[in-house]
């Protein structure tokens, strides 16, 4: 654990109140229980104002923030953040909540000392600013991010967050690769192309052409505002569905050619064993869903029970979620929420009425591709018995306990 | 089980229906067009948008520092595993321990980098899991050591990959490398790699 865990059942939190939260509020503070998202229940300190409407309320100001109720975080280690989602009602990703992963650092790039050089196999390699690429024809698309080797297991008291924090979701805005292309004017015999981060790793990945022509495009936009420098501040690469290491951010560099490179991100990493070989080039992101409320370390109470969730898939639309209730023997399928996008988070619900009994509660995405997700069991029997860490998108489970307490429910596969 | 049964119905239906939209779309697209989600512009894209300007051999050359297995990057220079030793000593060794080697016990802020060639063992260094000679050059020359990225000299990335294909026991110690030679050594993962073979459907792979 890195830190404590904010949101334990009956935990009590000493919230600081800001000098402004202040303003306009009592002097005086006391301890008021609140219900937060969920089955949340903390106690924060806050101004005792019995009646709101008998006190004026705080002026405007230039940035809002969240309510002092409220304090979703990041899990932070040395080298990743995990988005708590646990804490999302739906399927957009505060900015400053979406997962980190970077390889060395967070650069400062300067816009105004932002290029992109698109060279290699072209009839005119060219640069190009950051405002060049914002005066493009552009487009607006949300999509997933997920880093390869999201999935973590081996303890019951592990949140969605420990679990699976390494994807969020935004909507992104850029122009399209397939724009920039059209003006370099490609070789008709090239078939991949290399992106570069501008970062200290100055990370590079191997893409096939196709993509890039398909539905690849360098992002400066970020859920309305520019792309936060932790997302690859001025600009990044965004291939939709794709393992999260190949969307390349600080994107500095594009070089065109007909071969991959084997980068040190494409062979030592970002690779698994299978059966005895490894396997590398593992783009699509394969569906998998997960269950974020009732979740660790939350309680229930016997009744109605609105398990919620999300699904995704990097092959294009989910087309189904199926609930379990009573630990895999039965499933139904949950109300999935509209509009549902491609290569998206997709929000799952599904109506419960737990009668108090001991079970497992379990969620299975399906794609249109007509892929299911799968058991660890299955993955096992596909792969071997030697899994590595990457594309490991197993069915999972939480445990309700008698008493209402939800744990996670971890499988040996080693 | 029947829910699967019934979903691959459903599934045909679907997968038809965006076959069609695919292939309507693909149509009208094309590869250079007007992508995701272009409806009606006023006017024809032009040949040209005219943004962007001609990128130099110069502005080339300052950033096009890729190497390829088949050498194309590789620079002038050279170095063997004697003198990648001495570097290795001064600029690796704090965080990959000494020799490289996997230390029982001992958590290094590195990974572990010399191991034997076996393809099952533990752990995965360059010599059991590295295919290409070449990812070894052009990696640590774009962005070790880890806190002065960036920082070595042809001559010294040279002299450290000779120095740890030495140690893997891939080359002989007075191996000395230089851009004709460094491509062409054949490692003893690159054997175990295979390309991704998923494509999605029902199949878990």
């Amino acid at each position: 654990m890195e830190q404590s865990e904010n949101n334990s059942a009956g935990k009590i939190i000493e919230k600081k109140i800001s000098r402004r939260t202040l303003l306009g509020g009592a002097m005086a503070a006391a301890i008021l229980p609140v219900t937060s998202s969920f089955a949340k229940y903390i106690q924060v300190g806050v101004p005792a104002i019995d009646d709101p409407t008998k006190k004026l309320g705080i002026p405007p100001g230039k940035l809002g923030k969240r309510s002092p109720f409220e304090s979703p975080v990041r899990k932070a280690s040395d080298i990743s953040s995990r988005s708590p989602l646990q804490d999302f009602y739906s399927t957009i990703t505060p900015s400053d909540l979406h997962f980190e992963r970077h390889h060395a650092g967070i650069p400062n790039i300067a816009p105004d000392k932002y290029e992109l050089l698109i060279h290699g196999m072209v009839e005119r390699p060219m640069k190009f600013s950051l405002n060049d690429l914002k005066r493009f024809p552009s487009l607006t698309r949300t999509c997933f991010l997920e880093c390869a080797g999201n999935f973590r297991t081996g303890k019951e008291a592990m949140t969605p967050q420990d679990i699976l924090g390494l994807t969020s979701q935004s909507e992104w805005t850029g122009v399209m690769l397939s724009t920039l292309l059209r003006e370099v004017g490609v070789n008709p015999k090239a078939t991949w192309f290399l992106a570069e981060g501008g970062d200290a790793s100055v990370m590079t990945r191997s893409i096939p052409l196709k993509k890039g022509i398909d539905d690849a495009f360098i992002a400066y936009g970020q859920n309305g505002e520019a792309i936060r420098p932790e997302q690859g501040y001025p600009a990044r690469l965004l291939l939709p569905g794709w393992e999260g290491n190949t969307n390349v951010k600080w994107l500095r560099r594009i070089e065109i050619s007909d071969q991959p490179y084997f980068t040190r991100e494409e062979t030592s990493k970002y690779t698994y064993p299978v059966k005895g070989k490894i396997r590398m080039f593992s783009f699509e992101m394969d569906a998998r869903s997960i269950i974020t409320f009732p979740s660790y370390p939350q309680k229930v109470e016997r009744g109605w029970i609105e398990i919620r969730g999300i699904a995704w898939t990097g092959r294009g639309k989910i087309v189904q979620v199926d609930i379990s209730t009573d630990a895999g023997k039965t499933w139904n399928a949950a109300r999935l929420q509209e509009p549902v996008l491609d290569k998206a988070h997709t929000y799952f619900r599904y109506l419960w009425q737990w009668n108090g009994d001991e079970t497992e509660i379990l969620s299975r995405a399906v794609d249109e591709t007509g892929y299911v997700q799968p058991t660890i069991s299955q993955l096992v029997a596909a792969r071997g018995n030697d899994l590595g860490g990457y594309h490991m998108n197993p069915v999972t489970s939480w445990q309700i306990k008698r008493d209402g307490s939800v744990l996670f429910k971890p499988e040996n596969y080693k | 089980m029947n829910v699967k049964l019934h979903l691959n119905k459903k599934y045909v239906v679907v997968i038809t229906g965006l076959i069609i939209i695919g292939v309507m779309t693909s149509e009208k697209r094309g590869y250079f067009s007007p992508g995701y989600g272009a409806t009606t512009d006023t006017g024809k894209w032009p040949k040209s948008f005219g943004f962007g300007s001609t990128a130099s051999p110069q502005d080339i050359v300052k950033l096009d520092i890729d190497v390829r297995p088949d050498g194309k990057g590789l620079p002038a220079g050279a170095g063997d595993a004697a003198q990648g030793k001495a570097i290795y000593v001064v600029k690796c060794a704090a965080c990959h321990g000494a020799t490289g080697l996997e230390t029982p016990g001992i958590k290094l802020m590195g990974p572990a980098l010399v191991s034997d060639t076996a393809a099952a063992s533990k752990p995965k260094t360059i010599g059991n899991y590295w295919p290409y000679a070449t990812t070894l050059f052009d990696y640590m020359r774009r962005t070790m050591p880890y806190t002065q990225p960036g920082s070595l000299t042809d001559n010294e990335v040279y002299s450290l990959t000779a120095f740890l294909l030495s140690a893997n026991k891939i080359i002989r110690p007075e191996t000395v490398l230089n851009a004709q030679n460094l491509w062409q050594i054949e490692m003893p993962a690159k054997k175990l790699f295979i390309v991704d073979d998923r494509k999605g459907g029902p199949e878990v792979k």
